[in-house]
């Protein structure tokens, strides 16, 4: 293997690693740009939605396809049922308030999961859900089965989101709530839904990652969110919180930083230099790569 | 509200206290000259909680056993008494003192990992009750004193082990080592490896690491396969084994794959996915020795508990017929006398030949189990 043949082939892992960043990051970016919350329950999310998708295909032997529908749904509902529940009643109070809810929803909700006798503290096989096959793309680089579904279901669901925030009714009012939430509820919109909709939005793609998730490296646990939910959120910060190509950029970014980290040989260092380039970024570009610089209003 | 509460904590509260009350008085006065009590420290509640429950299984068949076969001492029963320290540091000395002054065990089984054993060793030193640990590998342990004994063999005997296996027996010339850079465990183990493969002429093309919480392996597998090394060495724990030979086969990554004790598991076979098939890993015994005691133990146990013996298991079924043995070698169950015969012992067990070294760190050998056919196969047997 040439330095160029690892470098093209780390490139791989990082892209793939970095495209379920990103899809957790657009949730924290989305439910952050439309009421200023930083949801630390989104990486549990993430979480549950990855052993919604075990319990599907391992129980109900039900095929991967439908396995992601299903938990996409599902974590659709916990995150509108979430927000009515913990989130709206704070709406008013100081943000520190729904900060703590969120991290306490975050706390709970793994502790529950270990408390649960069918999941509880130990580490589950994800089943195999597509014949591993590797293609060389080039010599002595390889791109597995799993990454190219992993890339192609991130990818499919960007699209997606995208053209449900730019061309549907519903994501002009996200986008216009997130602008100005008394204006536009002066305008006929229902803030209350449109808030229930973009937590909706987010739970669901942060699902899906948990899926893809599982599905490239073969274990789920009750904290697998953490880490991943922590990173997603450095992603967001690093692209421009509130940015929703920022969340993108900041997933990938971050996936190929730890891959060159670890590729460069620092592999016990991974997550130390990873974090330092991003604190070095944030402080050469305040705001995120994407970030605009909007004025604190009075 | 406030008050109902208040009610019910006091009704707990005072619940607890009989109870705690009754645990001391039933123990003190069941004096029976014919049952030899041993204490036991194992966790079977709590985050490891299986280990302490697989060890004190392993102990109450051992004891039935040999009650059934006429005791100890011409006739006398052994009784265990466990004090379930959930693997907490203050419950694990309150438990050893429990033992020891309410209980007036003779010896003590335990503690279950090394971090409580620690905690236990001085007290049993300073009571001079012999104390013999099943399964805690930290070198510490047993420096505590002449009466801290352990039945398993230490860290750095099992990775020397390997390395000279993948030498010898592989015929490898290079190798990777991947560890859990967050577990001391797994570190020393590596550094053991590598130290050993060194001094037999061996070359080690790649180091990695990686953190218990991280999951994608895919960086630190792409730059051990482009080192291209014979065997790769895995000194950690099934739950983060598992997924990285799964990731490792999925990268394409050919290799014989080592590993150490941390592999016993039923879970590791659903979590690697088939790559484990052709690896090697050192172990305390092998289920598939074709020894009579083995298979006896084998079938004995799991017609008890319905569930294959793991190595912790084996081990503190041994640790318990080494306590029968040396109460009745010592003649008496006079813990100096127990303490004496332990350190003169010679048994024969289901991990093997036991003797203690002067340190009381067993002298046993090695198994070293392959992986065919999801089942273990005996590869070797490295005798010290």
């Amino acid at each position: 293997m040439t330095l160029g043949q690892q470098i093209l082939q780390q490139l791989i892992n990082g892209i793939s690693l970095g495209s379920v960043y990103a899809l957790i990051a657009l949730g924290y970016t989305m439910v952050y740009g439309i009421i200023r919350l930083i949801n630390f329950a989104h990486g549990e999310v993430f979480m549950i939605g990855a052993f919604v998708g075990y319990f599907i295909i391992t129980l109900f032997k039900l095929p991967f396809i439908l396995a992601l529908i299903f938990a996409m749904i599902f974590c659709a509902l916990l995150g509108i049922f979430m927000e009515r529940l913990a989130y709206k009643p704070l709406r008013d109070a100081p943000r520190i308030a729904a900060l703590m809810t969120a991290v306490g929803l975050s706390i709970f909700f793994q502790n529950l999961m270990v408390y649960l006798k069918w999941i509880g503290a130990s580490p589950k096989a994800f089943p195999r859900v597509i014949e591993i096959t590797r293609f060389e793309v080039i010599e002595n680089v390889y791109l597995t089965s799993d990454k190219i579904l992993t890339l192609g279901v991130a990818l499919v669901l960007m699209l997606a989101l995208q053209y449900v925030v730019h061309k549907t009714k519903m994501g002009k009012a996200m986008r216009a709530v997130s602008q100005d939430k008394d204006a536009a509820q002066l305008m006929g919109i229902n803030v209350d839904s449109t808030i229930s909709f973009t937590f909706a939005l987010g739970s669901a793609l942060a699902a899906a990652g948990g899926i893809l998730y599982a599905v490239s490296y073969g274990k789920i646990i009750y904290n697998m969110g953490t880490m991943p939910g922590l990173k997603a959120f450095v992603s967001a910060v690093l692209g421009g919180i509130g940015s929703i190509p920022g969340a993108v950029a900041g997933g990938m970014l971050l996936g190929i930083t730890e891959n060159a980290v670890s590729a460069a040989g620092m592999s016990m260092l991974r997550d130390a230099v990873a974090f330092a380039i991003l604190i070095l970024i944030l402080l050469i570009k305040p705001t995120g790569i994407f970030g605009k610089n909007t004025r604190e209003k009075v | 509200m406030k008050k109902k509460l208040s009610v019910l904590l006091i009704a707990v509260l005072a619940f607890s206290l009989t109870l705690a009350g009754c645990g001391g008085g039933g123990g003190g006065s069941q004096e029976d000259e014919n049952v030899i009590k041993i204490g036991a420290v194992m966790p079977t509640t709590g985050a490891v909680a299986t280990f302490g429950q697989s060890s004190l299984d392993a102990v109450k068949l051992a004891f039935d056993q040999i009650n059934e076969a006429g005791g100890v001492l011409g006739g006398k029963k052994l009784e265990v008494i466990n004090e379930d320290n959930q693997s907490k540091g203050e419950e694990t000395g309150a438990a050893f003192r429990k033992l020891i002054e309410q209980e007036k065990v003779v010896a003590i089984l335990g503690s279950t990992t090394s971090g409580d054993s620690l905690i236990g060793a001085p007290i049993a030193q300073e009571a001079k009750i012999p104390m013999l640990t099943p399964t805690s590998t930290a070198p510490a342990v047993t420096e505590f004193g002449d009466y801290v004994f352990r039945a398993c063999f230490l860290d750095n005997y099992q990775a020397e082990a390997m390395a000279i296996f993948a030498i010898e027996e592989l015929g490898a010339k290079t190798a990777a080592v991947i560890v859990q850079s967050d577990n001391d465990y797994s570190v020393g183990l590596g550094k053991f490896f590598v130290a050993k493969f060194k001094e037999l002429g061996g070359q080690i093309v790649a180091e990695e690491g990686y953190l218990q919480e991280e999951i994608d392996y895919s960086a630190i597998l792409t730059n051990v396969k482009s080192a291209n090394p014979d065997v790769v060495y895995l000194p950690s724990y099934y739950d983060t084994v598992g997924p990285l030979l799964r990731q490792a086969k999925d990268a394409g990554l050919d290799a014989t794959f080592l590993g150490c004790d941390g592999w016993d598991s039923s879970e590791f076979f659903s979590l690697a996915q088939g790559a484990e098939e052709g690896g090697y890993f050192s172990n305390h015994y092998s289920p598939a020795a074709d020894s009579e005691l083995v298979q006896n133990f084998l079938s004995a146990y799991e017609s008890r508990y319905g569930k294959t013996p793991d190595a912790l298991a084996a081990l503190s079924y041994d640790a318990a017929y080494i306590m029968a043995q040396a109460i009745d070698e010592a003649g008496s169950t006079d813990p100096a006398a127990i303490r004496d015969a332990l350190a003169n012992i010679e048994f024969t067990g289901v991990s093997g030949t036991i003797t203690f070294d002067e340190n009381r760190n067993p002298i046993k050998p090695i198994w070293v189990n392959m992986v065919k056919d999801g089942k273990y196969e005996v590869a070797k047997i490295i005798e010290p």
